[in-house]
């Protein structure tokens, strides 16, 4: 009988996450802020039916960086944890905070299992806030969480970044990001700092940020109950002109 | 814990069924008691009701009065018997009021849920068909006098016209060109439509014979609530386009029925 080698947790651990990070770096980037009337998602996406931003209920949308089948079966997974809580309970009791827990404790079973592979997907789950109430506090406001290949979550403020250049991407929004921007200026925003990042990374076959190449998405703070839409080519390409 | 093994189904129904059958009580006919009676009586008892659609030139009007009885007596004034269920087609819904509006509930999640999961809306014919799946679903209860009999009516953007579904008990599924009402007072309704309508008529007409078979309904038939003009409760109507499903005001409502009353 031969002597299993001996590897430490920490090697373990260490190696699942080089592992992921591999993965991570090479995906595209997705955006989430806050603007006036609710939250603007953006991503690098040429893809027209593939996205990577995504409704999950009423006031709750998913955005993933990393391999589109892993965060396909998430969000349907979402999407139908949701409508059973929904259901059972009411609508309003489904929260971005119940929602990121589930996510958190799968994807952290997944990366402990020693027999599987991690997942190589970043998430950010947001939940917009309520209609009008300008003093909401807590779970009224806003929300963003974002989620780490290995469940490790962490709650958000007006915008947050997933993707290969998240760090670089965070910094440049630090500098120019201002509380409540209207839609054109906050989409404007982003795509700028695409532009300014993909300049910044010398690659031969340079991405183009135009209207056709990013997937647009928000939650509005509006008076009908599924709060998330999605914005078309067209409808872009009015908001920057 | 998320489970992942039932990727691959559009179908809550089936979902539920399988994960959580308790959430399903009244509408999973394997729940019903086999020495189920069948009794005439049994299967006009709760159908208080009158709900109907109109097609008109646009899109389609649907129509539902507010009255639930309980026997003899008023059990509920202002119930909803209409419901949008995605933004091209609503549900109304006659007979035992506690299986209608779970049913009512169960099919708009259904439709939204295969819509968000597929990325794209269910057709109406799908939305059609499904709903015949759910009413023969409840026929075991449906045999105990517990019976749920939908009306579905919705705007067909492929064909460019609004368009109605009526069911029978064991879930079939017959399309209405025109109009169609059903419930305690349906026919009532129907003979008021009948005589009213015509093809290509307006939004305003439409609003206006659906309102007047209601108000017939209301007065043949003592389970179908008619205006209430003290306690101000009007009928609800919804209208269904090409730019979706929108309540018809309340005001409106009510002009309409203020004008039939200054007619009689």
């Amino acid at each position: 009988m031969s002597t299993p080698y001996y590897v430490s947790p920490e090697q373990i651990r260490q190696d699942k996450e080089d592992f992921v990070r591999r993965g991570i770096a090479q995906a595209k980037e997705v955006v989430v802020l806050e603007y006036r009337d609710g939250l603007l998602m953006v991503a690098e996406n040429p893809r027209k039916t593939i996205y990577k931003i995504s409704e999950i209920y009423d006031r709750i949308a998913l955005a993933a960086a990393g391999r589109i089948a892993e965060y396909e079966a998430l969000r349907v997974a979402g999407i139908r944890e949701s409508e059973i809580k929904g259901f059972r309970y009411y609508r309003e009791d489904v929260t971005a905070k119940w929602l990121t827990n589930l996510y958190s404790q799968h994807m952290g079973a997944v990366a402990q299992a020693w027999d599987a592979k991690p997942l190589e997907i970043e998430l950010l789950v947001c939940e917009v806030g309520i209609t009008g109430s300008e003093t909401a506090s807590g779970l009224q406001c806003n929300q963003i969480y974002h989620i780490a290949f290995d469940g490790i979550y962490s709650e958000e403020e007006k915008y947050a970044v997933i993707g290969g250049r998240a760090t670089a991407i965070t910094e440049m929004l630090e500098q120019r990001y201002t509380d409540g921007l209207e839609m054109p200026a906050a989409l404007r925003l982003v795509m700028e700092t695409f532009q300014n990042i993909e300049a910044d990374t010398d690659t031969e076959d340079g991405y183009e940020i135009a209207p056709d190449t990013i997937e647009v998405a928000c939650l509005e703070q509006t008076a009908e109950r599924r709060r998330f839409r999605r914005l078309s080519t067209d409808e872009v390409t009015a908001l920057l002109s | 814990m998320l489970d992942l093994t039932d990727y691959g189904t559009s179908n809550f129904f089936q979902i539920l069924k399988r994960r959580h059958p308790e959430l399903l009580a009244a509408l999973h006919s394997s729940n019903a008691p086999s020495n189920a009676t069948v009794t005439e009586a049994s299967f006009h008892q709760y159908e208080g009701t009158t709900v109907l659609a109109v097609v008109y030139d646009a899109g389609v009007v649907m129509a539902g009065d507010r009255q639930a009885t309980e026997g003899y007596q008023v059990g509920e004034r202002r119930i909803q018997k209409v419901y949008p269920v995605d933004r091209h087609s609503a549900i109304a819904v006659a007979g035992a009021a506690g299986p209608c509006i779970e049913m009512a509930k169960l099919f708009q999640v259904e439709v939204e849920f295969y819509e968000k999961t597929e990325g794209m809306s269910l057709s109406l014919d799908g939305q059609a068909n499904f709903l015949s799946h759910l009413v023969r679903a409840n026929l075991g209860l449906a045999m105990q006098g517990l019976i749920v009999l939908p009306l579905f009516a919705g705007y067909d953007l492929k064909q460019q016209r609004g368009r109605i579904f009526k069911y029978d008990a064991v879930g079939g599924r017959y399309e209405e060109g025109d109009y169609y009402a059903i419930g305690s007072g349906g026919k009532d309704a129907r003979a008021t439509l009948k005589k009213r309508y015509s093809l290509g008529i307006t939004h305003q007409t439409a609003l206006e014979i659906a309102a007047e078979a209601l108000w017939d309904a209301a007065d043949e038939d003592i389970a179908t609530g008619g205006p209430d003009l003290i306690r101000k409760i009007f009928p609800i109507l919804y209208t269904i386009t090409q730019e979706g499903v929108s309540e018809v005001p309340e005001a409106t409502v009510e002009e309409l029925y203020r004008e039939l009353i200054s007619r009689l």
